[in-house]
């Protein structure tokens, strides 16, 4: 069965940029434009533009927004300053993930950014847990909402004359409502590159208005458009988890190392009592980093050995074009995941060795504090 | 742009024969959708190649695919500058580029190999 792809406001910008277009969750996206190595140097070194118009939003009102929130997410909503944003985890009774999202707190509102595959199952699961909390309005915007994102270290000098927003007072992870290329947009200082940047929400009508602003006003200092490719490996570099790989309805937060953004100390929630018992316990698994030794590059769903013991699997691999070394995410049992331990990938029946290392592979030097 | 003294097959790779000896790459196409190519694996000198079935490995940055023989044979020589340079498949598929050199044991198989016109025909819409 085949079924019609969804195209971004963007998608005559990156056809007419000679983008190779894609099916992703549903939407006809740009996986590459020029080549996946020099867009991910583009963003490490200068700075790259993003579609991301596919991702979807939600926006929760109400007098128990906060209560709400704290109930059906991981994180604890209410330690957020207004314009805040947090990482956060939407979980199942039993602890394993629903997805992970961005949440925004922001006048009047909140906005809950999650993964494009996921926005029909996320957006029926949270409204199951509105139940008791008649007060709460969900609705999703995703339709409403295109998002361009900017990232790389010259981000903030690219955007900073097409805003009205001061940009030097906007910290990372912190979002204002503001005019970016003369379009009204939410603008946040968050990504998913391991590199200081922004996200722009628009509507849909704006979404040129702004890409070309940016790529125009980009392109003398080296901006780049950047395709789905380089993103997915920026992310690893960063050990930023992706959905259906690191984190799933089969893995808890504790054991992919997010045990930050699950703030048990803020009462009752779904899957607390999974998570606490996994935290308390200390996990069986954990999701490590490891680079090859041997020739060859690891790729998701492969197996991990441990002398001859299969132990665990490969939860993303990739040829990092930062380091120029094959690396991958994977779990293993909580005794090998100290850095230095040696493991084995199996790559097309062959053992290539591996050592675990410390994450993420690769964080930028200096930049806004979290 | 796919030269036209070269044979191609379905999963895009080409053949161009050499008094007897048979010279084996991807095309431009498979080295476009591919993206950057970070690694090549192939098999040793000696060893035998079939037609349609895997003689290697090819990564790019996004995915591994396999590499397949357009012919029967015996491996005389890899390319050792691809194992060294990855990214000559990308930039020179048709000439640096190049992955393994086979004896052929049966050259009337070029036969059913397709034509660089009929390639051209086949990619067209992908």
């Amino acid at each position: 069965m085949q079924t019609e792809l969804s195209c971004t406001p963007l998608h005559t910008a990156h056809e007419a940029l000679g983008a190779r277009m894609v099916p992703f969750a549903g939407w006809s996206m740009p996986v590459q434009y020029t080549g996946v190595i020099e867009e991910h140097r583009a963003v490490r070194t200068r700075a790259g533009l993003f579609d991301l118009s596919h991702m979807g939003e939600f926006e929760v009102r109400g007098e128990q927004a906060v209560a709400f929130l704290n109930h059906a997410l991981t994180n604890d909503a209410s330690r957020l300053a207004m314009g805040q944003a947090q990482y956060t985890l939407i979980p199942y009774t039993d602890g394993t993930l629903v997805d992970d999202a961005i949440l925004y707190r922001l006048p009047g509102r909140y906005l809950l950014v999650v993964n494009a595959s996921n926005i029909d199952k996320d957006l029926e699961w949270l409204q199951h847990q509105l139940l008791g909390f008649p007060d709460v309005e969900l609705t999703d915007k995703s339709a409403e909402t295109a998002l361009v994102a900017l990232q790389g270290p010259l981000s903030e000098q690219v955007l900073a004359p097409l805003t009205d927003a001061d940009l030097s007072n906007l910290e990372y992870y912190y979002a204002l409502d503001t005019r970016v290329c003369g379009a009204p947009a939410l603008l946040a200082r968050t990504g998913y590159t391991g590199e200081d940047g922004f996200e722009v929400f628009v509507s849909p009508e704006d979404a040129s208005a702004v890409w070309d602003g940016l790529l125009e006003a980009g392109r003398p200092v080296g901006l780049m458009p950047v395709g789905l490719a380089a993103r997915d490996t920026l992310r690893l570099e960063a050990k930023m988890a992706l959905y259906g790989h690191e984190i799933s309805d089969q893995t808890n937060p504790i054991e992919a190392g997010l045990g930050w953004a699950v703030k048990l100390d803020k009462g009752d929630f779904v899957g607390r009592e999974a998570l606490e018992r996994e935290k308390k316990l200390g996990p069986a698994r954990k999701l490590v980093g490891f680079e090859l030794k041997d020739r060859g590059v690891p790729r998701a769903e492969q197996s991990l050995y441990k002398d001859g013991e299969h132990i665990g699997f490969v939860t993303s691999g990739t040829h990092s074009p930062t380091l120029g070394k094959a690396i991958g995410l994977g779990y293993v049992p909580a005794r090998y995941a100290a850095p230095g331990t040696e493991i084995q990938v199996m790559i097309r029946d062959k053992a290539a060795r591996a050592l675990v290392v410390k994450t993420p592979f690769y964080k930028r030097e200096k930049g806004v504090a979290k | 742009m796919n030269p036209e003294d070269y044979k191609y097959t379905q999963e895009h790779e080409w053949v161009r024969v050499e008094g007897d000896v048979a010279v084996v790459g991807i095309t431009d196409f498979a080295q476009q959708q591919l993206g950057d190519v970070v690694y090549v694996e192939l098999p040793e000198p000696g060893a035998g190649v079939e037609q349609n079935q895997p003689f290697g490995s090819i990564d790019s940055v996004k995915t591994a695919s396999d590499l397949y023989s357009p012919l029967t044979g015996e491996v005389l020589e890899a390319n050792e500058n691809v194992n060294s340079d990855p990214a000559l498949v990308n930039s020179d598929p048709y000439q640096e580029g190049w992955m393994i050199k086979v004896r052929p044991s049966d050259v009337s198989q070029l036969d059913s190999l397709m034509t660089s016109e009929q390639y051209a025909e086949y990619i067209k819409d992908m």
